[in-house]
């Protein structure tokens, strides 16, 4: 099943995510992660799933930069993590509770800080910008809730706000750590829903980590493509689905929204 | 009740003083508050007293040994907080009480004695000098051109440092850039409100602005305007009664929470 994945083939999709044999562990401890080779093809759903402690997180961290690996490399979008700059090209939902809930930050101020990373200092939002904001707020249904606290939400409106932020820079990538935890499961179904019409409409490489391994096996399978330690990883790979993509995905998300008559 | 004391020139240095520290204070506050550190304000003071002390002792300009002295603390406390990773209060609590002790060895050696201790702990009015206005103009000038030109990085910093990495930003900058001004209006704001009541300044307003701010920005103004009404006041009502300025400042302050409180006792934190 390795020597599957990490041999596949594949002439037209770029490799968004390459893991070339990593590893890590905290000082003198037992490793975490051991020798893992992985790569994520362009438009593949990934579900990773493991148990507490089973390097979930850390995997994360590394992937996103926030921690080196003891040994391997790691290369998104085809450069070495290291020289990695396109940081605008990943969109990243971060777990509910990293967040603090009483952050007297709006909606909006939310979904616009997405665009804070690439800004230089002094530099003030555009119109345009602005606009984007919008269209992310209405392709979430959630352009009601602008002006309102964040904290003053409920989970799965927090969520969506977080998920409209990381849509704002219309990713090619998008992280989503944990994204149900702490939320009704009605609400769960209803977000991994969207997720589910986002990538089988749009042209996006999806890395979920989650807990819940139902939602998980119904799309992606019973079946792991790979094993290694105490992560499991199912895929859905862009071959797999239909070729129609949609292009302008404010409009077929608020499409989506209004047919299925979502629950915020 | 004293209301000639408005005509004395040491009275209006204070006033003016006042209002810029009313400004920046809540403006570093509100950072501080949010990434959950409002008890460094209190850490730095009790080692900032400590370089103060020592500056008069050596017959160095004091205030200038107090910031020297709250910068390397700020430093010590990211260190610690790195080797006891789970238990941050821990650092905080470790350097403060190694301020204070420091500060009470030089209060009590030597020529230490000839320092107004009091003044020290509880905050003065008169005992600004001009040096000390122009380090408080200077402070203040820093960190509102910080806050102005780095408010987007600010903001991602605070609201959350992994998607703030995720987006490019160098946290660690930011973590120092912060803990540093910190430092400087920390060791500014001692002169007035005193070591023991300093982190009051940074962090109640603050407090205020959470329970009625309807964005950040409306907070972080707020903040601003409670933090205003707090030392204002309080100084006109110490120098007419006499009372000590960082007590009636505090305690103002903490009236003007209870009020926000009050007037939005339907929103819960």
């Amino acid at each position: 099943m390795n020597e599957l994945n990490n041999n596949r083939f594949d002439h037209c999709h770029e490799c968004i995510i390459s893991i070339e044999d990593v590893s890590f562990y905290y000082e003198n401890k037992t490793p975490v992660i051991q020798n893992l080779n992985f790569k994520i093809f362009e438009r593949d759903f990934v579900g990773l799933i493991g148990s507490n402690g089973a390097g979930k997180s850390t995997l994360l961290k590394m992937l996103v930069g926030l921690i080196k690996p003891v040994s391997g490399n790691i290369r998104l979008f085809d450069q070495p993590i290291s020289e990695f700059r396109d940081w605008d090209r990943i969109g990243y939902v971060p777990q509910k509770n990293a967040m603090n809930p009483f952050f007297p930050a709006t909606v909006k101020e939310i979904v616009l800080s997405g665009l804070y990373g690439k800004k230089k200092m002094f530099k003030r939002l555009t119109k345009r910008e602005l606009e984007k904001c919008d269209d992310s707020l209405q392709a979430l249904g959630i352009e009601k809730l602008a002006h309102r606290r964040i904290g003053n939400l409920s989970g799965g409106q927090q969520q969506r706000a977080f998920l409209a932020r990381a849509l704002i820079n219309n990713p090619d990538l998008l992280i989503l750590d944990e994204p149900m935890v702490g939320i009704d499961a009605e609400t769960q179904e209803s977000f991994f829903h969207m997720i589910q019409h986002m990538h089988k409409q749009h042209n996006i490489t999806f890395l979920m980590v989650s807990h819940d391994v139902d939602m998980m096996y119904s799309y992606l399978g019973h079946e792991a493509i790979h094993t290694s330690g105490k992560l499991k990883f199912y895929v859905k790979h862009s071959h797999d689905l239909e070729d129609c993509v949609e292009t302008d995905l404010t409009h077929s998300l608020k499409g989506f929204i209004k047919g299925e008559a979502l629950k915020i | 009740m004293d209301l000639d004391i408005f005509l004395f020139p040491f009275f209006q240095k204070t006033l003016f003083v006042g209002f810029l520290i009313g400004i920046v204070a809540p403006l570093i506050g509100v950072f501080i508050v949010l990434r959950r550190l409002s008890m460094i304000g209190d850490a730095l003071s009790h080692v900032s007293i400590a370089g103060v002390a020592l500056g008069f002792i050596i017959e160095v300009y004091p205030l200038a040994l107090g910031i020297v002295f709250a910068l390397i603390a700020s430093f010590a406390i990211e260190k610690l907080r790195k080797a006891y990773p789970s238990y941050a209060e821990l650092s905080i609590a470790i350097i403060m009480s190694g301020g204070i002790a420091f500060a009470s060895v030089l209060f009590t050696s030597g020529k230490g004695f000839n320092i107004n201790v009091q003044d020290y702990l509880f905050g003065s009015i008169v005992a600004l000098n001009t040096a000390d206005i122009w380090i408080v103009f200077a402070v203040t000038l820093i960190v509102i051109t910080f806050v102005v030109i780095s408010y987007k990085e600010l903001f991602l910093v605070t609201l959350d440092e992994d998607a703030a990495s995720v987006s490019g930003l160098s946290t660690r900058l930011y973590n120092i850039l912060i803990t540093t001004l910190t430092a400087l209006v920390i060791s500014v704001v001692i002169k007035i409100v005193g070591a023991l009541l300093v982190s009051a300044l940074i962090t109640i307003p603050v407090a205020c602005s959470l329970v009625v701010g309807k964005s950040f920005r409306h907070t972080m103004w707020m903040a601003i305007i409670f933090s205003e009404i707090a030392m204002m006041g309080g100084l006109i009502i110490a120098g007419i009664w006499n009372f000590a300025p960082g007590g009636t400042v505090v305690l103002l302050s903490i009236a003007l929470l209870m009020l926000s409180f009050l007037f939005s006792r339907k929103k819960s934190l």
